[in-house]
């Protein structure tokens, strides 16, 4: 129980308001268990969950969506964690949050996409998928005792019928549809370069989409030198079935706007207090960008 | 779960073999009764086409008990969601068994409300999953389907057998149609026929089923589907002609004979 008042406290503070006057309560040890203000707290502790993942961004623009994370790794000597997950040609999945749940998750929509498939020889629309997954995590979510909510966000990112999509769930088990989000540890800086562009996305050129998602990653990654081998990137379109972009063309991307070599900073320890500050400059835009100051 | 999932729960409690005649008479005759063995009532040929604005479809209204001309106003094309039509030849209450399946799919669709709609491609591969799977079960749906549509400008037109045999292409006939449309089809159809040049076309087949076989009658139905969705016509007949020579006094040569 000290462990869990701990990291209440010691988690990042690029959040919302409400999240402050988190405290341990009589009412958030069982999921079923509402609190006297209506609410259930152990929802919303999961949805904590998804905050210490690392970044986790997609956009859409009409005809194609964009999903970008960041490679964490748990030491230099490990590989980093998979993010993104292939679900059908037509739809991609990012998560953020206890990847173990992520990775049961995408499974369960691999298989939904492709039963459906198999029965009707066409594509399942997104929005339907979407509706399925989150019904899941409802059903583990509240109705039983013995279980508890899946800890980990979804941004699913899919064409259908109806254009393309990019929608999020969310360990309570609500899905909302968006234009552009971010989610993850520092999400805040990225979503703050989103809010400044978003209006124009609809109309995007796929090469502009990819180059926005990659300079929203480089938000989140206050001050670090972005690197190809730092993010990874997946596209899906009109005509383009889901895949993932490879290093150099990263890199390519990179490059046109990280013409100056920024000196290195010390490392990642990101004082997250000044996450508005280095996010302001970053957002200046796909002009060259001065170094930030961290 | 799919329609298709849900099992019949006595077929765990009885022996699933093939009846043998080998004068046993107990036969696991309850095994029997829950599965087609036979057809009872049947509707004859369906024959549909490809034309310019979407798919044309003809059957004439007649169902048949054996070889007894039973019910005449059978109508065996129906309107499937917004953009299918679909046609049955065979035993006429696997066909309303199969509508109303699709019935619950096409409801179930609606329901989601989301913009995205069941296209001709999407029944069609259903009803293939329905038929094959029955058919593995040993428990087939004794018919043989023609389903048409449009959607998003593409015209759609395939064929599903009672074994689950399924298949798309421009001109499709079932039953008898197989043998005497399918070659007239051959000959004459191409691609972006008009209307009245597609049903000039499905009325020579039919008139010709209406000569040869025996289970037609002259009572016919035409539907169209197209992009705006579908139309079946009145039931109306075809113009006959009997009066050949060969047919006029035919035991001339041979009193006595017919």
């Amino acid at each position: 129980h000290l462990s869990l008042r701990l990291s209440l406290y010691t988690h990042s503070f690029d959040e919302e308001e409400e999240e402050a006057k988190m405290f341990r309560n009589q009412y958030d040890t069982d999921v079923t268990t509402w609190s006297p203000t209506g609410r259930l707290f152990q929802v919303e502790y999961a949805m904590e969950a998804v905050k210490q993942g690392s970044a986790a961004i997609g956009l859409r623009s009409r005809s194609h969506v964009v999903l970008a994370s960041v490679n964490k790794a748990q030491s230099e000597l490990s590989s980093h964690q998979r993010k993104i997950f292939k679900v059908d040609d037509h739809i991609g999945v990012a998560i953020a949050g206890l990847t173990a749940d992520g990775r049961v998750l995408s499974r369960y929509m691999r298989s939904e996409s492709i039963n459906h498939s198999f029965t009707y020889e066409s594509p399942l629309p997104v929005g339907r998928l979407v509706v399925r997954l989150a019904d899941k995590a409802q059903q583990v979510c509240t109705q039983r005792s013995w279980k508890r909510p899946y800890g980990v966000g979804l941004l699913v990112g899919g064409l259908d019928e109806s254009g393309a999509h990019l929608y999020y769930n969310c360990p309570s088990g609500n899905y909302f549809e968006y234009q552009a989000f971010a989610i993850g540890s520092r999400s805040q800086a990225a979503k703050t370069y989103l809010e400044r562009r978003f209006e124009s996305f609809n109309e995007s050129s796929r090469e502009d989409l990819i180059k926005d998602a990659i300079l929203a990653i480089r938000e989140t990654l206050q001050g670090e030198t972005l690197k190809s081998s730092l993010c990874t990137v997946s596209v899906l379109g009109v005509d383009e079935p889901f895949h993932f972009l490879d290093q150099d063309s990263i890199q390519k991307v990179i490059d046109t706007f990280e013409k100056v070599p920024e000196e290195e900073e010390d490392g990642g320890e990101a004082e997250a207090e000044a996450a508005a500050a280095p996010a302001e400059q970053g957002g200046a835009g796909d002009q060259d960008v001065a170094p930030m100051e961290m | 779960l799919p329609v298709w999932f849900s099992i019949n729960a006595d077929y765990f409690f009885l022996q699933f073999t093939i009846p043998i005649d080998n004068g046993d008479s107990v036969k696991t005759a309850e095994a029997d009764s829950q599965r087609t063995l036979y057809p009872y009532v049947t509707g004859t040929s369906i024959v549909a086409i490809k034309y310019k604005d979407g798919v044309l479809m003809a059957s004439d209204m007649g169902g048949s008990y054996g070889s007894t001309l039973r019910y005449k106003n059978i109508e065996r094309m129906k309107a499937i969601g917004k953009h299918s039509l679909l046609g049955a030849s065979g035993e006429i209450s696997d066909f309303q068994e199969i509508l109303r399946y699709l019935d619950e799919l096409v409801l179930n669709d609606n329901m989601w409300d989301d913009g995205n709609s069941l296209g001709p491609k999407e029944v069609h591969n259903y009803l293939t999953r329905v038929m094959y799977n029955r058919r593995n079960k040993f428990n087939p749906l004794w018919n043989t389907l023609v389903l048409g549509g449009v959607k998003n400008g593409e015209s759609y037109l395939g064929m599903v057998s009672m074994i689950g045999v399924s298949f798309e292409d421009n001109h499709v006939a079932t039953g008898f149609g197989n043998h005497l449309a399918r070659p007239i089809l051959r000959d004459e159809w191409h691609a972006d026929l008009s209307f009245e040049d597609g049903v000039k076309l499905l009325e020579k087949c039919m008139r010709v089923l209406l000569y040869r076989d025996r289970s037609a009658i002259n009572k016919l139905q035409i539907a169209k589907i197209t992009e705006e969705g579908v139309t079946v016509s009145q039931p109306y007949s075809l113009k006959t002609f009997w009066e050949f020579k060969a047919f006029n006094n035919p035991t001339a040569g041979a009193e006595g004979s017919w």
